[in-house]
């Protein structure tokens, strides 16, 4: 099995959101797993925002799970980008920090 | 032939009476005491609720009433949906004034076919499950008015109400002021006292006769249960309602006071209604600093009182409050005893079939949305996900009657922007709608010139509503529709009986 | 002085608070900082850069001056924070723990290379920085003059008097020294000088008092830590209807001054020099922004 580089981002405080950017190695692309009250108004908005944020970091392949408690795009976009970056970071450190 | 009542003759017909009706054919006791017990005592009070239905001869398809002033305390709501499924009745009509979390096992009387539908108003779980699609006809949303001007028109004819009584004396005085339920004002519970083919009052505090003071009338109830409980005190009423410490309710609550300061209203004998909600009670605190500050002497405040309002009465700062439901302890209290607090039923606060309801003397009143659309039509029912969440209050009826009505709302909720293009349901028409109150701006219904005069360089941020919307969406972007389908789940009737809106079924 | 910004209040908004960040402009402070340094963990200082930074990029500030406290340079966060925010082009960096002009040069050049690299006109980044040790307060003229870019002296009470060995009262007398000559740096060099936060959110009225206070010793304005100080810091900032009546007045003499030609300007027979003339302006500033609750010109009055 192939260890996952993990990184965590964010809160569950209102207008925040909880990420987890879980990188893969296997090549099967971005799976997300979102929960928002906002999904009804914003599903496709909101999953643009973080395959563009994964995309920009060079990231295809990860798992991302998303606790969204109404955050605007800009919040979204930077819970995700730092998520991804600590994950990118784990593995560039080889897990050492 | 001739009549001997007591012996004595009597003619049929008396030239210039007319025909006689003797003496002794009928009872001596008024009629409406329809449990006449030999014994001469207790003829109202019945042992069981069952027995009071019996009597009140319920029967399938039958419309049910209740009042909400027990809030999300009240044991009994579902206390006689579960004594009248026991009876195995079927698809009653219920018209409660308002519903609480604690009335979700309506659902379960739904499902099961004691329940049919709704007349007046819902709450979250309930509202969520007729969105869904629950109910076979749709629910029919009224306002405070609304309901008791349908009872007063006979639109919603009432066949059993059922009141929780906090106190009542064994004729059927009830009293809302007394009791370990007590919950003040009963105003909502009037017209269904007065309307009500059955009148039964629940209660779990039976006191000697005569229960005085009383809000509800010896007269107009036919029966009384005592039951262990009726309530859950701490979820009747609250302990002391805290101002609102969130900033941006703050900055909002201090324009709306801004707003009413200068408005040209702000004087000698100025009259509010502003609710219990944050932002509503921090701007009623704005409010009061300001009336000391300029040494202004309003005339009442009415519709849901809370301790603020009492203190605003004991301060001199108002000489009235006008009380249809008591939202805190020390509101209960008050009422209980002072007289410049007065009771008022649903009728005189807000109906249109009335001789004169208390709205049209109301100059302001503050209000709050779900959301607000740019031709100043606001939605309190559906959330914005479409979803039909919540009665409607006296909303409707205070933004008619008063000369100022002002809509609170913070700009965005989460990612969902507040003031939109087209609201989903029209509960409150636009051009009963005179100012929109957010965090970013103030906008004034174009209608009203001359308030927008009056704000014009006062330091007010004003703005055009349809900036308001663009400044929200400017942070949200803008939404995908809601996936509505063609069934109508919910109608919205106007406080006139018309309807103003329909709710469908959310897919 | 170099600009006239309004700045009675800087309100701080932590960084890694969104709720916050999108309602910064709400408040009707003059001034809010996204603050990257104290009010964020170790462990978040990342999350707050990137966060500061989305809304910097996608949200609008109407009528308030948006700026940043970012890390110091002598940290390892600091010029992440310089890369990052620079390009934004936020009103001004507060800039923490300055102890010498060196400091400010280096902070300066490195705004200077990041505004080149992300096309914004030079210098439009402004500084503003913050003294929080002995040694920073002992060089505050030096740092006062040290770049272009400073636009205001601020001071931090709390790291300053631990630096001391002061002890914190709740008159401030610890910080007399250090206000005093604060607002003498700012003076000679053409700046604004701030005062420090008032950290007992719940206790208006010694906020109100300290207030007088600090615009007695020559103050312009009051760092903030909770939107409800800043109606309390405003009202104390507005001025009295005498000192608007006498600036009123002087500003009408230096009118008919101007008229007759004269090159002497006098009110009540003294004479009135530019000092006067500048500080009456000021005080007409603070009265026009003192009207009503909240400040005029923050918002689209119409």
């Amino acid at each position: 099995m192939i260890r996952e580089r993990r990184g965590q981002a964010g809160s569950l405080e209102s207008c925040d959101a909880l990420v987890i950017v879980e990188l893969s190695e296997e090549k099967k692309g971005i799976l997300l797993e979102l929960d928002s009250p906002s999904l009804l108004s914003y599903e496709e908005a909101m999953k643009s925002a973080v395959i563009e944020t994964l995309c920009s970091l060079g990231v295809a392949d990860a798992l991302v799970k998303i606790q969204d408690r109404g955050s605007l795009d800009c919040t979204l976009r930077a819970r995700v980008e730092t998520a991804a970056r600590r994950a990118l970071a784990f593995q560039k450190h080889g897990g050492t920090i | 032939m001739k009549n001997k009542p007591q012996g004595r003759v009597l003619p049929e017909k008396i030239e210039g009476y007319g025909v006689v009706r003797p003496y002794g054919l009928s009872s001596v006791h008024t009629p409406e005491i329809k449990g006449k017990d030999p014994s001469g005592s207790s003829r109202k009070v019945l042992s069981s609720l069952e027995e009071a239905f019996r009597r009140s001869e319920i029967r399938d398809g039958m419309t049910v009433s209740f009042h909400h002033h027990l809030r999300d305390g009240d044991l009994v709501v579902n206390m006689a949906l579960d004594v009248l499924a026991g009876m195995g009745i079927k698809d009653l009509i219920l018209a409660p004034s308002a519903l609480f979390p604690v009335h979700e096992d309506i659902l379960r009387h739904v499902r099961s076919g004691t329940v049919r539908s709704i007349q007046g108003s819902v709450n979250g779980p309930v509202g969520r499950a007729a969105s869904g699609g629950l109910f076979d006809v749709p629910i029919i949303l009224r306002s405070h008015g609304g309901r008791v001007r349908a009872m007063e028109t006979g639109e919603l004819a009432v066949d059993v109400a059922v009141l929780a009584a906090p106190t009542v004396d064994e004729m059927g005085n009830v009293s809302g002021v007394y009791g370990p339920s007590a919950c003040g004002s009963l105003g909502y519970a009037f017209a269904d006292a007065r309307y009500a083919k059955h009148v039964i009052a629940v209660t779990d505090n039976l006191v000697p006769y005569p229960a005085i003071p009383f809000s509800l009338p010896q007269t107009e109830v036919d029966w009384v249960v005592p039951v262990d409980r009726i309530g859950v005190p701490e979820k009747i009423v609250s302990g002391t309602l805290r101002i609102t410490r969130d900033p941006l309710r703050l900055v909002i609550a201090e324009q709306v006071a801004r707003v009413i300061e200068e408005s040209g209203l702000f004087e000698d004998g100025f009259s509010m209604q502003a609710g219990a909600g944050g932002i509503s009670l921090a701007a009623s605190a704005f409010v009061r600093e300001r009336m000391k500050a300029r040494g202004i002497t309003g005339s009442f405040i009415s519709g849901g009182i809370t301790g603020q309002s009492v203190e605003m009465l004991e301060e001199g700062l108002f000489t009235s409050l006008l009380d249809v439901q008591s939202f805190d302890l020390e509101a209960a209290a008050s009422l209980a005893r002072n007289p410049r607090h007065a009771e008022m039923g649903a009728s005189f606060y807000a109906s249109t079939a009335s001789k004169g309801c208390v709205v049209d003397m109301l100059d302001v009143a503050v209000l709050g949305a779900t959301q607000v659309d740019t031709s100043f039509n606001v939605n309190v029912n559906t959330e914005s996900d479409g979803v039909l969440l919540h009665g409607i209050g006296g909303h409707m009826d205070t933004a008619a009657g008063s000369r100022l009505s002002v809509i609170v709302t913070p700009l965005l909720r989460g990612r969902m922007p507040m003031v939109v293009d087209h609201v989903h349901t029209i509960t409150t028409p636009g051009e009963t709608v005179d100012v929109v109150v957010t965090e970013r701006g103030v906008a004034v219904n174009p209608r009203r010139k001359d308030l927008l005069e009056n704000l014009r360089g006062k330091g007010i941020p004003l703005l055009d509503i349809t900036d308001l919307k663009r400044m929200a969406e400017e942070m949200t972007g803008i939404p995908a529709p809601i996936p509505f389908g063609e069934r109508i789940i919910g109608v919205v009737e106007y406080r006139d009986g018309s309807v103003i809106d329909v709710i469908r079924q959310r897919l | 002085m170099k600009d006239f910004t309004l700045r009675r209040t800087s309100l701080y908004i932590p960084g890694n608070n969104p709720g916050m960040l999108v309602n910064a402009a709400v408040f009707g402070a003059d001034s809010v900082i996204f603050d990257l340094e104290d009010a964020i963990p170790l462990a978040e200082k990342d999350s707050a850069r990137i966060l500061v930074r989305n809304a910097l990029r996608s949200l609008r500030y109407p009528g308030v001056e948006v700026t940043v406290r970012v890390n110091s340079l002598s940290t390892p966060f600091g010029r992440a924070d310089f890369e990052e925010i620079v390009p934004l082009g936020p009103s001004a960096f507060r800039l923490p723990k300055c102890e010498r002009a060196a400091d400010l040069r280096e902070a300066d050049e490195l705004i200077t290379e990041l505004e080149g690299r992300s096309k914004i006109p030079a210098g439009s980044v402004k500084i503003i920085p913050i003294i929080e040790t002995a040694l920073g307060g002992s060089n505050l003229l030096e740092i006062a003059r040290s770049s272009d870019r400073i636009v205001a002296l601020n001071y931090g009470a709390e790291d300053y008097t631990a630096d001391l060995g002061a002890v914190r009262t709740r008159e401030g007398r610890e910080l007399d020294d250090i206000r005093a000559r604060t607002v003498m740096a700012a003076r000679i060099a053409g700046v604004q000088a701030l005062d420090s936060v008032f950290t007992d959110v719940n206790d208006s009225e010694g906020l109100f008092a300290e207030v007088v206070r600090i615009r007695e010793l020559g103050f312009d304005g009051k760092s903030v830590i909770h939107p409800r100080q800043v109606a309390v810091v405003h009202r104390a900032f507005t001025p009295s209807d005498r000192e608007i009546s006498f600036a009123q007045r002087v500003l009408k003499a230096m009118e008919e001054a101007a008229v007759k030609n004269s090159g002497v300007l006098s009110l009540d027979g003294r004479m009135v020099d530019a000092p006067v003339v500048a500080k009456a302006r000021k005080i007409l500033a603070l009265a026009e922004a003192g009207r009503g609750v909240k400040k005029e010109g923050t918002r689209h009055e119409e």
